[in-house]
């Protein structure tokens, strides 16, 4: 092997890391207070125990290079030196404690301001489900409450409240870019306080093993101005549009005739399931089945045709449709923004 | 000679098996699963040829019994019948069964329905669901254990777990048969 082809072999791993690269899922690139607080955490960290390796280098190697003398006697003691040796010893455990204390006081200063929620914070329950997440936005009006998925806007540079719970198995919601991590366990209620302090999309992914589909469980954040929240909540509390057109009107009776309208809601329709994902505005949502496939009619037809294909193991059975049906169902579902 | 054993050890490794899941149903295969022969009282008939050519996958298959159990509740199968203990509809546990233990039964009255208020639920589902519903609701009230259970409950047990104590137990005498069609008591 030429030392050529060796260094380029031993390039190609980093070259490829930088395909990892993406600017809307990194703890790198917080765009958050929570996650802002996580990263200088995590550079404190990281820069503290670089110093602390490359002092443990150079000592390693100063001593490799200035090798004692061969001793007469290597059993004998030499006091001087050995009281050195102790006063030495003792520092470097000294020195050890301390900065362990201190990452430990720096990580409990950080947890405590990350999560503290105020009074008046936007509450979202996040249901973690088997592959999808279940979004409810919560308010001390019920009236203004209503269900979404895959997808949450929140306003910038304000506090969200998120409320999570577990249905089936235990998940986790990251989005790198706002907040840490946290659990959703079945049977008990954990909060995490996300932020953003300017306007974009941010992905978020379940971050504990779930099942076959865990890798195809992905959350977008969408951040808006106050304004373009305000809007966006307005469009979602309302019932779903009416049927534009004909194919359109064929679609929705075709969703209500057949199992769909067993499991998925759509509000304003006589869809009233609740084991699939709230379908009342999914044509405006960005993507479909928790960030498999980007919202168009086709990808909405495809995944109807054969869920099972896309996302093997899903939940949404294969459901015969004919050709004029899916083309129907699709352009609904569509419709729906 | 440890050499040998650890061998033997590794070799009889290769013969565990996973079970097979199968994720995605044909939808010919669907629709050939749907042709169920049933008597002309629809209680009790004959699944159709694909059912046992597929090694009977709904009563012998872990993975679609546990997804029957989740389509129990998903599907509100509960608020009649309880955890299989009845309520407003029959019980599963007591090993009756009014319209018959066989699969093929329990399917044709989750699809069309039965008189006296069991729904059909075959708009609300797909035929390959109503087999996996069917097959853990002939779990519940098993007369005989399987080797393939669905999976355990997060809740809390009201009831022996499915496939621990089959009705045979339960259902020693056998009460008089509720249906005249239905033969002798199983």
């Amino acid at each position: 092997m030429s030392p050529g082809f060796r260094l380029l072999l031993s390039v190609i791993p980093f070259a490829l890391l930088g395909g990892c690269s993406s600017n809307w899922q990194s703890a790198l690139q917080a765009h958050g207070g929570p996650a802002i607080s996580l990263k200088q955490l995590i550079i404190l960290i990281v820069a503290i125990c670089s110093v602390v390796w490359a002092l443990v280098m150079v000592a390693m190697i100063h001593a490799l290079w200035r090798r004692r003398q061969a001793w007469r006697a290597p059993m004998e003691l030499i006091p001087r030196r050995e009281r050195r040796m102790g006063v030495i010893v003792t520092g470097c455990v000294g020195a050890t404690a301390v900065i362990i204390a201190g990452f430990t006081v720096a990580s409990f200063l950080t947890t405590r301001t990350i999560s503290v929620p105020g009074k008046d914070d936007l509450t979202i329950r996040i249901r973690g489900l088997q592959w999808w997440w279940g979004v409810e936005y919560l308010g001390p009006d019920p009236a203004r409450r209503f269900e979404t998925a895959n997808e949450i806007h929140i306003p910038v540079q304000r506090n969200v409240r998120l409320v999570l719970e577990g249905d089936d198995v235990i998940h986790s919601f990251w989005v790198p870019s706002l907040a840490g991590k946290q659990d959703l366990i079945p049977g008990r209620i954990n909060e995490i306080i996300v932020r953003a302090e300017h306007p974009g999309t941010y992905r978020g992914q379940c971050a504990e093993f779930c099942g076959l589909q865990h890798a195809h469980m992905g959350i977008v954040v969408i951040a808006d101005t106050p304004e373009d929240f305000a809007k966006w909540v307005d469009a979602q509390r309302a019932p779903a549009a009416q049927a534009s057109d004909e194919a359109v009107a064929a679609g929705r009776d075709t969703f209500m005739g057949k199992p769909c309208a067993g499991c998925h809601t759509i509000r304003g329709t006589q869809a009233a399931g609740t084991t699939g994902p709230d379908l009342t505005h999914v044509g405006g949502r960005a993507f479909i089945a928790a960030g498999l496939l980007a919202t168009t009619q086709g990808s909405l037809a495809a995944w109807i045709a054969d869920p099972q294909t896309l996302k093997p193991g899903n939940n949404m059975p294969l459901v015969p449709l004919t050709p004029d049906e899916l083309r129907a169902v699709s352009a609904y579902l569509a419709s729906l923004k | 000679m440890r050499s040998l054993l650890s061998f033997v050890c590794m070799v009889m490794l290769c013969g565990c098996q996973r079970e097979e899941r199968q994720l995605r149903l044909d939808p010919p295969t669907a629709d050939a699963l749907d042709k169920i022969a049933l008597m002309p009282n629809r209680i009790g008939g004959a699944p159709p040829q694909v059912y046992f050519a597929l090694n009977q996958p709904y009563e012998l298959n872990a993975y679609n019994l546990s997804q029957g159990k989740r389509l129990y509740t998903w599907f509100g199968c509960k608020s009649c019948h309880g955890d299989g203990q009845g309520g407003i509809g029959p019980s599963f546990l007591d090993g009756w069964w009014t319209y018959g233990p066989e699969a093929v039964s329990i399917y044709a009255s989750i699809r069309d329905g039965r008189p006296h208020g069991m729904p059909a639920f075959k708009d609300k589902m797909t035929t390959e669901q109503i087999w996996q519903l069917a097959g853990y609701v002939q779990t519940i009230g098993a007369y005989s254990a399987k080797t393939a259970a669905p999976s355990r409950n997060d809740e809390k047990q009201t009831r022996p777990a499915e496939n621990r104590a089959p009705a045979a137990i339960l259902f020693n005498e056998g009460p008089a048969p509720v249906h005249p069609d239905q033969g002798p008591t199983p």
